[in-house]
Parts: C-alpha cells; structure tokens; sequence
C-alpha cells in the first residue's frame, strides 16, 4: 500500500472521529448565534443555503447563501472545531444580497447560515452535509 | 430453437398500460396472450409523442442472464413499497402468474429452473429490432439512452468504450446522460462524446473550478413531434467523485442540484415546451423525491438502481418509468401531448425474451465484427459453476463471495471487502465460467485488488458508510449501490437505526471471534476510489482462483444478519 492510500484513510478516521465530538461545538454554535442576533427570534423565510447533500471533497465544499434584503449574513459549519466561518455584510450599494464561498468540513454535519435583515429581524437557514470516505457506486 | 420458442408461445405473456386505468392489470392482460415476437412488440400506437427508453446496458450487447433482487430494502418513506419489494411479494402486487415469463423476467425465485425454460434475455440486436419496430409505429419516436452504457466487459474495456459506441451508434438514440463512462478519464470520454451524432446531457455536470454548468454537456434538447415542443433535460448520476474515482475526471463537479432542476425546468417551460422529459440516472428514490419537490416534469426515464417496473409510478401529475438493466427491458412510452401539457400515457416494459426475438442482422454484424479479434480470449473455459451465480441483492450475492474468497485465498488475507455495484449478469448452475463471465461481473479502470491493513474500528467505520450510503432515509443522500460485500467477515445491520449505529456484532468468521477495534486485520479488495492503488488487477485473482478450483461451488452465506429490514 502507497503513503497516498494510507494518508487517504488517515484523513477519514480523522473525520469520522471529529465528528463524535459535537458537544463543545455545539456550545460555541448557540453562543455564535447569540452573539449574531442577540438572542433575537429566528425566522425561516427569506434566505437560501445552497450546499451539496454529500461533499466531494470535505476540504473544499461550495457553499453559497443568498438573502434579498439582508445587510449580513453569517456561516457556521456546526461539526467544526471551530465553527465560525465568517460573516458576509452587504452595504446599501450592494446589487444583490448573496455570496458563495468553499468551506472545510471536518466530517458530516449541519452548515447553518442567519441572515439579519434591513429592518432587524433574523432568519436561520440550514443543511446536513455529509463527509464520507466514498465507495462504490452503482 | 424452434422448440424453446414453440414453448413460449404456447406459454405466455405480453404488457400494455392504458393511462392510469390499466395499472394492477398488468399480468392479467398479459396471461391470455402467448409469447410471440409480435405479441411482445404489440401497441396501440396512442397521442403524439413515443419516447423509447433504455438504461443500465453495461455493455453487455449479447443475450445474458440477470438474476433480479431477492433483498431490497427501502427506509423511510420507501419502506416495503415499489421498487423495494421482490419475489412473491412482487409478483402478488402486479399480479404476475409463477412461473410465468414475467415472474422470470422480474423476480429472482426458481431462477436457474426458469432461466432454462425460457432463455438469455437482452441483446443489442433484438434491441434493435424492438426500435426498429416501435420506429416502424411512430418514425419520429425519441430514443433516450439513460447512461451506464459505455461500461462493463472485457471488450468495452480493451476498445475504451469504441465497441459499445460503434453499436449505439447504429442504433441512433437521440440524447444521452452518464455515470461509469467517466470513469473511461475525461479525455477518453470526450473522444467518444464527439464520436457521438446525439446529444450529451446532464444539467448537475458542472465545472469543478468555476461551479458553472460544465461546457461539453448540455443541460437539456429540444425535440419537435406531433406539434409539440419537447424539452429532454438531463441528469448525470450525482454522486461519481465519490462513488467512483473522482481524480479520473477532476474537471468535473456534480451533485443532486435540486434548484438547478427547478431552474433548468422553468427554463424550458418559458421557452415554450409542451412536454419536459427528465432522462435521468438519479436512481429511483431519489427521482421519487425529486418528482414530488420539483414542478414541471411530466416524465422521469429513470436509471441507475437497476430496478424493471412493469407500470410507471406516479408522483403527482410526473410519472417515473423504471427500464431495468443490462438490456433485459426497452420502455415505451406514448404521450398525448395538447394544449401545452400531457394529458395521456400509454406504456409498456418490453422484456427482450432474446429466445424470442429476431436478432437485427446489421447490429449482430456490427457486434460480432467488434467481437472478432478478441473471440479467443472472450470463449476461454477457466472452470465451471456449480450452483447459480450473481451478484444483485442489497447484501451478499454468490459471484462477490465467489471475488471475496478469491480475494482472501489468492491475497493472503483475513477479510476480504468487494464493492456494493448493481451491474454483473449470472452464470446457471453448471456452466461453463468464461474468461468474458469473470469480466461482466469485475471489468472496470480502476481493478487493482489492493492488500493492505485495517483497524477493527476503521472496518466499522467503512461499513458504517457504506450502509449510509444505501439506507440513509433521505433519497438525496444515498448514493445507489448495495452494500459493500464481505468475506472472512460477519456482522449484524439494523437498517433503522440512524448512521453510525447500524453495524454491530462484526466477527472474524475464521476464529468465531469479535473483531478487536484496536487490533489490524490483513484486507484484501478492490476497485478502490483511491489514486495510486496498487495490486493485481480484480479479473487476473479471480481467474487464478477459478482454474485452481476447477467447479466452484458457493456456500450458503449467513454470515450478515439484517434487523429492521
């Protein structure tokens, strides 16, 4: 067996074993939350997280979030060590309220986007993305 | 075979669906006809539109023998409904007689006894005499080639895909979609696509870099027929980079795309279609689920899990038509298309009896010429089989125990893993195993049968995902293969419980004992996703294996438990 299989297969224990670990990120994820909205109520309507069901490559995942009328929205990867990806602002000039950007995902979990809105209500969008070690398809 | 054929026609059976009234009717119309060229062709040619639909082929141009499911799990809302029922179970729901062709054609029971009454099914050239004839109908009918088609035997692998091609090629389908012709490398696959006079399509290929619709494939074609404007969209099968190796065709991104569909299908509408044809290779929950969260699609050709329906299932206002696989079936399907939508369908899964049907001469001429060169090698006897060998079924078949006890003997290993593919055809108890046999159920571009070492927690880990792959309640997340086949190695599958609890029990069936999960096992497989994997390739091991064994006979496998299912 080459160093490139063995490395191949490190990885995936590596992710499988992050993701047995939600604990803590979760904590951080409600306190990243919080921290966004001020504990203000979360709605559902208004915002769009595009992601794919099943990552092709956990280290390069394209994600893209769109809210029309947001002034910012943030991207949380839950199952991360540290689950804070980043927050997009759009200013008054802004054509358009959407962004796309790839992340890195430790192992299967839930990408979580909250969009704040003009008028200062908050709406939560979010997706299971799966990291798996591939296999054999059909 | 005069006598076989007096046979069948004094035995059987033939399909026709009229619109939804026909539907639980299926066998009934079909007993009280026999088994003849013209009754298996018979339509009563209906609306504007035909479309013709063929999937899954793997190559396999001649007459083989397929032996259909016996375990087929659906989860979720898929639990115990169609396709997810086999055998009696089957038969009882669309009313099919034992013992009947269709009870050969569709389900797996009494198979070896069945497949000796009524023959090999499939074959290009009767294929091509069923277009020919549905073509003689409605000359304008849409031929649509649901992918799956440019992979699986000796022959398509020497030629990279050219014998394949040269047969389609005659038969002149209209649009194609994919899956295994990318695993042929993005180069060779190119090659072919411009050797093709019809059209590549898959609205989720897409650039890998940019994430933009991928330039060499088009989302979806325009058809005209019968007055109405017909708009055929494509969907590749979402998930190659991980299922298969994705660093053979790294220009490329997939994915289900489900807003992209709805897009791609608002699109069409705007544009003017009448009619919107999904030719897809989601599989079938997955297009289940799609036809209920995406609006617009009047018809999903479904392919990938292999299954043969004999009536299309409805979603909704879409109806999903299931082919089967390996040329056992040809689908038509007659629309009446008016006023800008569908508002009439009549279908019929043509089983290819090829006992039956008359072989197109042009197309047998044009298989055979490919065929020539390699005729040797292909015929060569390497041993004999003892009881039937196949491989579909959720879990263990006989020809991947037959891999993993070559894997385990050959490779020096405790365990031994193969992978959890849908495409193979069966061998009968007592024939003859071909070199051209060993390659149907192995041939592929990635065949190296590594030998490496596994911890008992990693071993968990795999099946694990694997399981997930195929028994994650969300259609979108499952992938559409079986699961991955073991030897030398027992465990318990709870197909209910969430992922990551699924498997326990995993024994080293050699001592009787627990698998340790900090301990390594040796592990021999193959077609790994992997670059740079080394080993001997999956046919030369398995080929050994055979000459040394002479008869091979398969034990009974009880060594995976299922809960749940």
């Amino acid at each position: 067996m080459t160093l490139t299989r063995r490395h191949t297969l490190l990885a995936g224990m590596a992710a499988a074993t992050a993701a047995l670990l939600p604990l803590r990120a979760v904590a951080s994820v409600d306190e990243a939350i919080a921290e966004f909205t001020g504990g203000a109520d979360l709605g559902s309507e208004g915002i769009t997280l595009t992601a794919p069901e099943i990552a092709e490559n956990g280290n390069t995942v394209p994600i893209e979030v769109a809210a029309p009328g947001a002034t910012a929205i943030m991207l949380l990867a839950a199952g991360n060590p540290n689950p804070d990806v980043g927050t997009f602002n759009f200013g008054p000039l802004a054509a358009s309220q959407r962004a796309s950007t790839r992340i890195r995902l430790a192992g299967t979990q839930d990408v979580i986007a909250i969009a704040k809105m003009a008028d200062g209500s908050f709406a939560r969008a979010s997706q299971e993305v799966k990291v798996t070690i591939g296999g054999c398809g059909g | 075979m005069i006598s076989r054929r007096d046979f069948l026609q004094a035995a059987m059976a033939t399909t026709a669906i009229y619109g939804g009234s026909g539907f639980g009717q299926w066998s009934r119309l079909a007993a009280q006809q026999a088994l003849t060229q013209d009754r298996l062709l018979e339509f009563d040619t209906f609306g504007n539109v035909t479309l013709i639909h063929l999937t899954d082929i793997h190559a396999q141009l001649r007459p083989i023998y397929f032996r259909e499911p016996d375990t087929n799990i659906g989860v979720g809302d898929n639990r115990g409904v169609v396709p997810h029922i086999t055998g009696a179970e089957f038969r009882r729901f669309y009313g099919i007689e034992d013992g009947s062709p269709s009870h050969y054609a569709l389900t797996y029971d009494d198979f070896a006894a069945l497949g000796r009454e009524y023959g090999r099914m499939g074959g290009l050239d009767r294929i091509a005499t069923v277009v020919a004839a549905i073509r003689a109908d409605r000359p304008d009918a849409i031929l649509l080639d649901g992918g799956d088609t440019w992979h699986g035997s000796y022959l398509c692998y020497h030629t990279k895909g050219q014998n394949v091609v040269n047969a389609m090629n005659l038969l002149r389908p209209d649009a194609m979609t994919f899956h295994w012709e990318f695993t042929l490398g993005t180069e060779r696959l190119l090659e072919l696509i411009e050797q093709v006079p019809y059209e590549a399509l898959g609205q989720n290929i897409f650039d890998a870099e940019w994430d933009e619709p991928a330039e060499n494939f088009a989302p979806y074609t325009w058809f005209e027929r019968g007055g109405a404007k017909i708009a055929v969209i494509g969907q590749a099968f979402p998930y190659m980079p991980i299922a298969n190796p994705g660093w053979m065709f790294p220009e490329y991104s997939f994915g289900i795309r489900e807003s992209q569909m709805q897009e791609t299908v608002d699109q069409a509408r705007s544009e003017g279609a009448d009619l919107v044809v999904l030719l897809s290779h989601n599989g079938f929950d997955t297009d289940k689920k799609m036809a209920g969260q995406v609006t617009g699609i009047d018809v999903i050709l479904s392919g990938h899990t292999h299954d043969a329906l004999p009536e299309p299932v409805l979603v909704g206002e879409t109806i999903i038509v299931a082919t089967g696989s390996n040329g056992k079936f040809v689908s038509r399907v007659d629309l009446n298309v008016e006023d800008g939508r569908m508002t009439g369908f009549r279908h019929k899964l043509i089983p290819i009896f090829s006992d039956v049907i008359e072989p197109d001469a042009e197309m047998a001429a044009q298989i055979a010429a490919d065929r020539a060169p390699y005729e040797g090698a292909l015929k060569e006897e390497i041993g004999t089989t003892g009881g039937t060998l196949y491989r579909r079924g959720n879990f263990n078949g006989t020809w991947d125990d037959l891999i993993c006890d070559a894997l385990l003997t050959q490779r020096d290993a405790e365990i031994a893993l193969s992978p959890g593919v849908r495409w193979g055809p069966s061998l009968l108890p007592g024939q003859a195993i071909t070199r051209e046999d060993i390659w149907n159920v192995t041939s592929m571009t990635y065949p190296e049968a590594y030998r490496t070492e596994m911890t008992g927690e990693f071993l968990k880990v795999v099946l694990e995902d694997v399981a997930d792959n195929i028994f994650n309640p969300d259609p979108y997340y499952q992938q559409g293969g079986d699961m991955v086949r073991t030897g030398g190695l027992g465990y318990r599958i709870d197909v209910t419980a969430p992922a990551g609890k699924r498997i326990d029990n995993l024994t080293l069936l050699s001592t009787g004992e627990a698998i340790d999960p900090a301990r390594s096992y040796v592990v021999a497989g193959w077609a790994s996703v992997n670059e740079g994997t080394e080993g001997p390739p999956i046919w030369d091991v398995v080929e050994r294996y055979v000459a040394e064994k002479g008869t091979v006979t398969v034990d009974v496998n009880t060594s995976v438990e299922v809960v749940g299912g």
